[in-house]
């Protein structure tokens, strides 16, 4: 009999701990995928962030730096800086990225570090137990803004892959989902974009993942899923924001 | 054999050039050097202060309490560390800029030099730590002139090195002054 | 034949760092050491090595981790409020067990403080200085040679025992220029960095640089590792030099800038006919207290001199005998507070037994 699905090479054959409906692992899989597509999971080096991603090592066949929270962009600059010729990404949840680490990645991508970086946006703090998140949507409530998010105390939520395509220093922004499986493939094809611009030297890619977090939510999972496309997908538009192939 | 001097003036005179044209000669001539720079926060127009050490053997403090001779550039720095020069030493002051009272300096030798005057005479107002220079060679004996003219070559960048006869002819101005006033 | 060269304390650092082969540096401008990064920037591009002007102090130092999570020699280097920043990636590092150095030249705190010459930063050195209960490996230059010396040390010790290591000075000696000799890159036997991370590949095992620890037991097993290794370091790289201490009635003890000063006190003091002599640690983490123990058998007082309210004095008192005594003289921080060689030798009188 033909196997036509498997497990992804560049994955470990173990159970993660993620809940019920969480999309991190969908992420995951295609941040493997890309590196299959490649062939380049033995020169790839992973800088794990702090929150629920911080398992990297223990699901990807790879090397894994684990950064401080938030510092991941500035630890995988390091890495690159001396290891010109491996392939270097982050993988980093919305608090470490857009709010304690936002000095990190602007300034990365602003100096067009030659690495990619796999930003997960669930609108909330996954690993800490469900706060407020730069991401949280207007109204959204969290265990620290129990009225819902007010954007004249809190602000608006930041969007990261059409903020980040404004500098030059981007060579590629996009914004996916994986809430179904056209939205899958499509994100599967922008992931494997973002890592061939490093395997081609372009530069700076990002990849903004928007993601279900039942268990913080208060949602079943596939209530969660719902919640994807009906909320976020139309206030966090997903698309290519900056693409430098026909440059 | 150990001397050491203080240099003190505000910003834009040329207090630290002169404490590298010392240092710069001293090593030339095989000694030992220490070169203690200290200076205000703002980039132009602070106050400006080293101290330099020349010994044979260890320099050891780089900080000196009393100096065995200061070189006062402005009225500040007179007022404020003139009194600070050690019993039986000298006290060479700017005299273009500072008025000095002999009488405040009990045990120590006032060595007037009118600085700015100097160097205005010999075409530059800038050269006022040239002269400078000249003067503790020849109040000191610590150094030779020729050795603060070859330390040009190494302190000044090599853009600056069309200026080193003039600041050669300001140098000798200093010491001649200093004798000069000696042999009165 | 090297020849001497006059340069800066902070220059010396820059082209010991170059000798010793670092092949990243990371940092942020910062007075009074900003002719660290200058030169650098300078220098190390020409000499095959990366420069990176950094976003802030956290960014420099995280660099710094990435880089040597990569296994190479990697530095950065600040002063107060930017060693404060730093803090977070020390920890980290000290967690992760990387090598790394760290260059800090001293000047006034708390908060903006000021640029002149402070030594109130020894706690935040020697005591590990962020969180978790680690320490750093700790060397205290006392001359424009020994920054240079030292520095290269530093990234030595740093890679044999998997510590992070500071070169503890101040703006007196990062500022003042002396001629030194830029000595070779010493001979050292380095472990292989066979824990890099580097891609990988079949038949490697996979390397992970981290410092999060869950397993039952595991922390308490990696403190007892590091305890040991500081152990260790302590019995085999305690440093120090001592000036006339054979016959010492009265044994000054000062480190960095102020046991410069405290030499010239001690001369001073030799040639009025008294028996002091002058202690000075060159490593503060490990902390010489071996040869405070074996001095203060002999002699009958400490005199223990800092540019602070004193903070080395802790160290002192818990290496010497129990019974000696150990006097304090400290000038905090500050404008005009530099103490003079005259100033300490009116210390030594008033103390001396």
């Amino acid at each position: 009999m033909k196997q036509v699905f498997g497990r992804s090479p560049s994955l470990k054959d173990v159970q993660t701990h993620f809940c019920p409906g969480c999309h991190h692992g969908a992420v995951h899989r295609l941040v493997a995928e890309a590196m299959d597509e490649f062939a380049i999971r033995d020169r790839t080096i992973g800088c794990a962030s702090v929150g629920c991603s911080v398992f990297l090592y223990g699901y990807f066949n790879i090397d894994v730096v684990e950064s401080p929270h938030g510092r991941a962009p500035a630890v995988a600059t390091g890495v690159k800086r001396a290891r010109p010729d491996n392939i270097v990404f982050t993988y980093q949840g919305d608090g470490d990225l857009a709010a304690i680490g936002m000095s990190e990645i602007i300034h990365a991508a602003n100096r067009g570090e030659d690495i990619t970086v796999i930003f997960v946006n669930n609108t909330t703090y996954g690993m800490t137990g469900g706060q407020m998140a730069p991401t949280t949507m207007p109204g959204q409530k969290t265990s620290t803004s129990p009225y819902g998010r007010d954007i004249n105390n809190d602000g608006a939520p930041f969007k990261m892959a059409e903020l980040l395509s404004n500098l030059d220093g981007v060579a590629f922004s996009a914004r996916v989902a994986v809430n179904n499986p056209r939205n899958v493939l499509a994100a599967k094809k922008l992931v494997k974009t973002a890592f061939r611009y490093q395997v081609e030297g372009r530069g700076f890619s990002f990849i903004e993942a928007l993601a279900a977090c039942p268990t913080n939510w208060g949602m079943q999972p596939l209530a969660a899923n719902e919640r994807v496309g009906s909320e976020m997908i139309p206030y966090f538009p997903l698309g290519v924001y900056k693409n430098t192939d026909n440059l | 054999m150990r001397h050491d001097v203080f240099i003190a003036g505000y910003g834009g005179q040329g207090v630290l050039l002169a404490g590298n044209l010392l240092s710069y000669a001293a090593i030339h001539e095989g000694r030992n050097v220490s070169f203690f720079p200290a200076y205000g926060v703002e980039k132009r127009g602070g106050a400006a202060m080293c101290t330099v050490i020349i010994a044979d053997g260890d320099t050891g403090s780089p900080v000196v309490g009393h100096p065995s001779v200061a070189i006062m550039l402005n009225q500040l720095s007179f007022d404020k560390y003139a009194a600070k020069v050690k019993p039986g030493g000298f006290c060479i002051v700017n005299s273009s800029l500072v008025e000095a009272d002999t009488a405040a300096l009990p045990g120590v030798t006032l060595v007037r030099v009118p600085m700015n005057q100097i160097a205005i005479e010999l075409g530059d107002a800038r050269m006022v730590n040239m002269v400078a220079c000249g003067a503790y060679a020849a109040v000191s004996g610590a150094l030779a002139l020729p050795s603060l003219q070859e330390a040009l070559q190494k302190a000044l960048p090599a853009r600056n090195h069309s200026f080193i006869p003039a600041n050669v002819k300001a140098m000798e101005a200093g010491a001649e002054q200093v004798r000069s006033a000696q042999g009165q | 034949m090297i020849g001497k060269q006059f340069v800066k304390g902070n220059e010396a650092v820059a082209m010991a760092a170059i000798k010793a082969g670092v092949r990243c540096y990371f940092g942020y401008p910062i007075t009074p050491q900003s002719d660290i990064p200058e030169y650098l920037s300078r220098e190390l591009p020409r000499n095959g090595g990366t420069f990176i002007q950094a976003e802030s102090e956290i960014g420099a130092i995280n660099m710094v981790l990435g880089a040597s999570a990569a296994g190479l020699r990697a530095m950065t280097s600040s002063s107060g409020p930017g060693i404060s920043l730093k803090q977070e990636g020390i920890s980290y590092m000290a967690g992760s067990e990387l090598p790394g150095v760290i260059v800090d030249i001293m000047r006034q705190g708390p908060g903006l403080g000021g640029i002149d010459a402070s030594q109130a930063d020894y706690y935040q050195a020697t005591r590990g200085g962020g969180h978790g209960g680690y320490r750093i490996i700790v060397l205290a230059p006392g001359s424009v040679q020994e920054m240079y010396d030292l520095t290269m040390l530093a990234f030595d010790l740093s890679d044999l025992y998997r510590i992070p290591a500071m070169v503890l000075a101040d703006s007196v000696l990062g500022q003042m220029k002396e001629s030194i000799t830029p000595n070779r890159r010493p001979v050292c036997a380095l472990p292989p960095k066979d824990w890099a991370v580097r891609g990988w590949a079949e038949g490697s095992p996979q390397n992970v640089v981290k410092s999060l620890k869950l397993g039952d037991g595991e922390m308490e097993k990696f403190h007892w590792e590091m305890h040991a290794r500081y152990q260790l370091l302590a019995d085999r790289e305690s440093r120090w030099e001592e000036y006339r201490t054979d016959d010492a009635r009265l044994i000054v003890t000062a480190f960095g800038s102020t046991a410069r000063i405290s030499r010239t006190a001690v001369e001073t003091a030799r040639a009025a006919g008294m028996k002091v002599g002058l202690l000075r640690p060159i490593t503060l983490v490990p902390f010489p207290k071996k040869i405070y123990a074996d001095l203060s058998r002999r002699c009958k007082l400490f005199l223990d001199i800092e540019l602070s309210t004193g903070q080395m004095i802790d160290d002192v008192r818990l290496s010497v005998e129990r019974d000696t005594e150990v006097a304090f003289y400290g000038r905090p921080p500050g404008a005009g507070s530099l103490p003079t060689p005259e100033e300490i030798f009116e210390q030594i009188g008033k103390v001396y037994p």
